[in-house]
């Protein structure tokens, strides 16, 4: 993994080709609307968070993006590469995206440490002891080590979420996609689990996170992404769309989400 | 009882006496007045069923055990005199019957001076069944044991080689017949199983997923019987001249597709029951849809449908009787070919009752090794 050290605002890094494009995506569930015109770049080592009030959209949009959703319309480029029902090309696109899911969804009868090295195994072909000693590495830095030998039944919410990272980083993606990553957990359980998130984004990994927890997205994102009813309403950096909304929707979403928190 | 009590509390360092529950609510007398003595109603169920057991049980004592008789004595020719057993009727059992038929109902009509073939084959498949139950053999090495022991029962069975005289199927009779259709069967009906309920639930392949639905709906249609029928009796009928498979391989299949379908429904139960996050992750992760199926899903399915599994299984080992129909000679038909032997006629009732001991044994082992399997999944991986 090598990130650079600085962290340069990534709206200023026009260089870099995008990891991320969603060109006009329109999808429906039956004669529901549930993505409107979505377009999105996402640029290398950007970090973008995406919230919204539920059923705006927001969760089916970053399922698109490694086709747990298939879209009707428009185009998705990830990392080069455009979805389309080609199967050679998902197959490269998920190994190189990593998700971690509201419900965690990891493995039950497979220890941690299976969970983290068998996709390594398969799918990236590594020698066994290899895979064991990333998935050792990457434990250790979600701060689980010893926990290796347990089942995912054994652990609590927030250390499961917390393998389901690690699960996802042993595939070395350079895109990681989170998808309302805390929202299941019990709230002394979310600090640690976003703690691992902002090292990660620390360490210069691309990531597209539909959260709601709004000190996250001041802390780490370059990007605040604001969604309703299918569509992108607002975006902007976090200090812009939080102090200045300047549509009623984002000012009444977070005059919900504030008197929530 | 009391005075062990009185031990126990007075032994030296046994402080606990008085965090014990009060005497009379523990052990065989408390769970006996908590179960059976609890109110003058339950005590007058449990006196009235207790007498009425322990009634059955003295004349079933009396009848299979006191009053039995054990031998006859035999003519020069072989044949027995039974008027022993005949005074004896409804009085004691006649289990002079037994070391008289014994392998003729266990070994059918295979040539006499053969039968170690057969029953080494018996034993080759009981010792089958203890390897695969054993949890420490559950290895890739376990598929070649059994197509290795499988092999080694068609080479004993058939013969024709290895200096073994060649022993057609139409000789074949009794307990190996019922395990080779069970085991076969099994072995076969049930990777069959695995592959339908996949094809039912496929969304991308509509072909696969109709024949599937298709092969379950029309094999659950019809009896089983319908289904041998049609193996033995339409079957052949539709052959080229000339091609003649055999009756045993024709049963077999029948057997084979018959389970295959009740099978199929259960495996599709547990796939069902499966949350759709596993399957989800598998995909995030970029693993194929074999390795997702072989690793993630099919595990977890199979372990949730153990019971209704093994409960079909069970089904499947006491149907195989069923090929009596199309003339096959099974474990129970052998048990009637015997009773046609005239001075026999009449002690049909210690036939039946050791072939039912021989498939409760069957049965009752499944039953009771999947309660165990259970048990043990449960505990190394609760959620």
């Amino acid at each position: 993994m090598s990130q650079a050290v600085h962290n340069i605002p990534h709206m200023a890094d026009t260089q870099a080709p995008p990891a991320i494009v969603l060109d006009k995506v329109n999808k429906w569930y039956g004669a529901m609307h549930v993505l409107r015109d979505v377009s999105l770049t996402i640029a290398e080592k950007e970090r973008v968070v995406v919230c919204g009030p539920s059923g705006s959209g927001k969760s089916t949009m970053i399922r698109c993006i490694n086709r747990l959703e298939t879209h009707q319309e428009g185009h998705i480029i990830v990392d080069g590469t455009e979805l389309t029902d080609d199967t050679r090309a998902l197959d490269t696109i998920r190994r190189e995206v990593g998700m971690v899911f509201q419900s965690f969804n990891l493995f039950p009868h497979l220890t941690i440490l299976e969970n983290c090295t068998l996709a390594p195994i398969w799918v990236r072909k590594m020698p066994k002891a290899d895979a064991e000693e990333l998935a050792m590495n990457f434990l250790t830095r979600v701060k689980i080590p010893e926990q290796a030998k347990k089942y995912p039944g054994q652990l609590s919410g927030g250390q499961q979420q917390r393998v389901a990272i690690a699960r996802a980083l042993c595939m070395r993606p350079k895109i990681m996609l989170f998808d309302e990553p805390t929202s299941a957990l019990d709230p002394e359980m979310i600090k640690e689990v976003l703690d691992t998130m902002i090292q990660l984004a620390e360490d210069g990994m691309t990531m597209v996170c539909v959260t709601h927890e709004m000190g996250f997205a001041r802390q780490v994102a370059d990007r605040v992404v604001f969604m309703d009813r299918g569509e992108i309403v607002e975006s902007g950096t976090p200090l812009r769309m939080f102090e200045d909304p300047q549509t009623d929707r984002l000012k009444l979403f977070l005059s919900q989400i504030l008197r929530g928190h | 009882m009391s005075q062990t009590t009185v031990d126990q509390v007075t032994e030296p360092g046994y402080t606990a006496a008085r965090d014990r529950p009060p005497t009379g609510t523990t052990g065989p007398w408390g769970w006996a007045r908590a179960n059976l003595f609890s109110s003058w109603w339950s005590t007058a169920v449990t006196l009235l069923l207790g007498y009425l057991i322990l009634r059955f049980a003295v004349s079933f004592v009396a009848w299979a055990l006191i009053n039995a008789v054990w031998t006859v004595p035999f003519s020069p020719q072989g044949v027995p005199n039974t008027a022993v057993c005949q005074n004896a009727k409804g009085i004691g059992a006649c289990w002079a019957i037994l070391p008289d038929k014994y392998r003729l109902i266990l070994l059918g009509r295979y040539p006499y001076d053969q039968q170690w073939r057969p029953a080494i084959c018996v034993v080759l498949f009981v010792t089958l069944y203890g390897i695969s139950a054993m949890r420490q053999f559950w290895r890739k090495e376990l598929v070649l044991i059994w197509i290795g022991t499988l092999g080694a029962v068609g080479v004993l069975m058939w013969g024709g080689v290895l200096g073994m005289p060649l022993v057609t199927e139409d000789q074949w009779g009794g307990l190996p017949i019922t395990l080779i259709l069970a085991t076969f069967g099994l072995a076969a009906a049930f990777p069959l199983s695995v592959l339908v309920a996949l094809g039912r639930r496929s969304t991308s392949l509509p072909a696969v997923k109709m024949l599937c639905v298709l092969y379950v709906e029309l094999i659950r249609g019809v009896p089983l019987v319908a289904v041998l029928f049609m193996a033995s009796v339409m079957f052949p009928l539709f052959m080229p001249d000339g091609v003649n498979i055999d009756k045993l391989l024709r049963a077999q299949v029948a057997f084979i597709l018959f389970t295959g379908a009740y099978l199929a429904e259960v495996v599709r139960g547990g796939l069902q029951s499966l949350p759709k996050g596993q399957a989800e992750a598998a995909d995030a992760l970029g693993l194929s849809y074999w390795k997702k199926t072989g690793f993630i899903i099919l595990p977890q399915a199979l372990r949730m449908v153990i019971p209704p599994l093994v409960n079909t299984f069970i089904g499947s080992f006491k149907d195989t009787s069923l090929v009596l129909i199309i003339g096959l000679f099974d474990l129970l038909t052998m048990g009637t070919v015997a009773l046609s032997d005239p001075p026999w006629q009449s002690f049909s009732t210690e036939v039946y009752l050791t072939l039912a001991v021989i498939y409760f044994v069957f049965c009752f082992a499944m039953s009771k090794y999947s309660r165990g399997l259970e048990r043990e999944l449960a505990r190394a991986h609760r959620r």
